[in-house]
């Protein structure tokens, strides 16, 4: 028999908001233990929480880039659980009328596009953070992290490969790093993922028992931790088995997933409207301002590069990813209008930088102008292509110099004097009488070897189309 | 009756509170009598009426996205039993594996 798996996820995203959701605490990350927290953010007797407008906003950006419904009237509620984290003993999160409802991701798997819907978006508070003593029994608690805004965005069940998985993750993060409302680092914790996973017989439309699926910090461990949990939810299936209701905790060391013990089996969390917050309305007006502000989203950019500067689905979805990226293409294009050619040095030589140093390209010192500079010196033969990369490419992006400077300063000039050139290879002939053997018994592959010896002579700097002409003109001769 | 001793037991278990037997029993009485009186509530016919969330109308009050720290941080940390580099100690959280 076959089967199918059925997930759905649950994503937190952090909102990139200055202060926390409800008081005026800094959210900056990584500042010492309880350095930035208040009698609101640690549940301090007779405090009144009151609303961040900068975090209704975000939600609403995003609420309108997915296509979701924004209900004009949202409840805060409470929703009560104990855990040291959590010093009201609630949380602020919404229940009944979330901040949106509705909308879809759209994502490609595969070259086939595919609409994953979402049920709703909400908005919430952290919780602190635990550090867990490895030798005494004892936790720590950090408040820095309570209170700061979160968007919980949950999508419907209609993921059925961990690939599909990973791509509404990476659309997603794409999309509240593009709206600016969220850096969406998984590493640092500010986009988290929860998935509920089940499996069930092929063409069935039931749904199988679902596990949920935690601790998750990276694209990685959310397609190995599915990938494992559909196996080993699949394999009980095929043994007559069910599997149990329960959540589990992917552990990266073994990659496998284990069930969480210790939770409260009683679940109940109680939620009722917080009396300390009155209902949040949200104007026609206001939603009409936010919707005139959105930025084009990743796939409508992606479908106009495609589309205006005939680029591949695949070059155009690199590009795309990070807006700073996308942008910095098209103002490159825009000094030098060549976009095939800027495309594939960007995705070639840029982008092994930025891999190689974990960046992306605001944080370097590249300027379009540079790139559109360095590309016409190749055009116009100043210099060639190999020295563009090898050369001039790595000091303009380390120094941030121009690239003329760089070429003139390093005198990277390609040697296209014919004089100097025939000189060099009338040598190079005399220096290897048993290569010209060679050649002329008719292995004409050695014309390679002579082109090169020709390069080591001038540094790399001749002209390479040049140097090949003269070298057969007298090597046939 | 409005609420029985296992659902008091219950909520009392949810809100980490231990409750002797004699106890459980008085606030089941007591509970009881409230939740009664707020049953009567449900003789009204509702089906047209939005739920109150809130008695005030107004808007929710908002405030701008500034930082102003808090003074006092020494104050709330002064209510921790114990606290090593600034954080609150607590008793062992498990969560496993």
């Amino acid at each position: 028999m076959e089967f199918e798996p059925v997930i759905g996820l649950e994503v937190h995203v952090q909102l990139k908001t200055k202060s926390k959701l409800f008081c005026s605490c800094s959210t900056k990350f990584g500042a010492p233990p309880n350095s930035q927290i208040c009698p609101i953010c640690t549940g301090q007797p007779g405090v009144l929480p009151v609303l961040n407008k900068e975090a209704i906003h975000y939600a609403l950006k995003l609420a309108l880039a997915v296509g979701a419904k924004v209900n004009r009237l949202s409840i805060m509620a409470r929703k009560h659980y104990f855990y040291p984290d959590l010093p009201k003993n609630y949380q602020i999160s919404q229940y009944e009328l979330p901040i949106a409802e509705g909308g879809a991701i759209e994502i490609e798997v595969n070259g086939s596009t595919k609409l994953i819907n979402l049920t709703r978006i909400h908005l919430e508070e952290d919780a602190g953070k635990l550090v867990h003593d490895e030798k005494k029994p004892y936790s720590y608690v950090d408040f820095n992290r309570t209170g700061i805004p979160l968007l919980e965005i949950v999508s419907k069940p209609e993921i059925h490969s961990p690939e599909e998985a990973v791509a509404y993750l990476k659309t997603l993060r794409s999309i509240v790093r593009y709206l600016g409302i969220c850096d969406g680092n998984m590493e640092e914790g500010s986009l988290r993922c929860d998935a509920n996973v089940s499996v069930r017989p092929k063409g069935s439309s039931s749904l199988g028992v679902k596990v949920e699926l935690k601790n998750m910090n990276s694209f990685k461990h959310v397609e190995r931790a599915l990938a494992f949990e559909i196996k080993r939810q699949t394999a009980l299936l095929l043994e007559g088995k069910t599997p149990v209701q329960e959540t589990r905790l992917y552990d990266e060391a073994t990659q496998t997933t284990h069930p969480m013990r210790g939770k409260e089996e009683a679940h109940d969390y109680c939620y009722f409207p917080d009396p300390d917050l009155i209902e949040v309305r949200v104007s026609e007006d206001w939603i009409e301002k936010i919707r005139e502000e959105l930025p084009e989203l990743p796939s409508a950019k992606k479908a106009r590069f495609i589309k205006e500067y005939g680029l591949s689905s695949y070059e155009a979805g690199i590009l795309v990813e990070e807006k700073p990226l996308a942008d910095f293409f098209e103002d490159t294009v825009r000094l030098y209008a060549k976009p095939k050619a800027v495309a594939n040095f960007i995705l070639t030589e840029v982008l092994r930088y930025l891999n190689r140093d974990n960046i992306s390209i605001e944080q370097t010192q590249l300027k379009p102008e540079f790139l559109a500079e360095l590309l016409s010196l190749v055009d116009d033969g100043t210099i060639s292509i190999t020295i563009a990369k090898q050369q001039v490419f790595p000091e303009v992006y380390e120094k941030g110099l121009p690239p003329k400077r760089v070429v003139e300063e390093r005198g990277l000039k390609q040697e296209s004097s014919e004089e100097l050139l025939r000189k060099l290879c009338e040598e190079v002939i005399k220096e290897n009488p048993s290569e010209v053997e060679k050649y002329r018994s008719g292995k004409k592959g050695v014309l390679g070897f002579f082109v090169g010896q020709v390069m080591k002579k001038t540094g790399g700097k001749a002209n390479p189309k040049l140097v090949n002409q003269i070298l057969t003109e007298l090597l046939e001769g | 009756m409005g609420i029985s001793i296992d659902e008091v037991k219950k909520i009392a278990h949810l809100a980490k509170l231990e409750l002797p037997e004699k106890v459980a029993q008085t606030y089941t009485e007591e509970l009881s009598k409230i939740l009664d009186y707020f049953a009567s509530l449900k003789e009204v016919d509702t089906d047209n009426v939005q739920p109150t969330f809130h008695p005030f109308t107004w808007d929710t009050p908002m405030r701008e996205d500034e930082v102003k720290p808090f003074e006092d941080i020494q104050a709330i940390l002064a209510n921790a039993p114990e606290l090593l580099e600034n954080m609150i100690v607590v008793p062992k959280v498990v969560k496993a594996p």
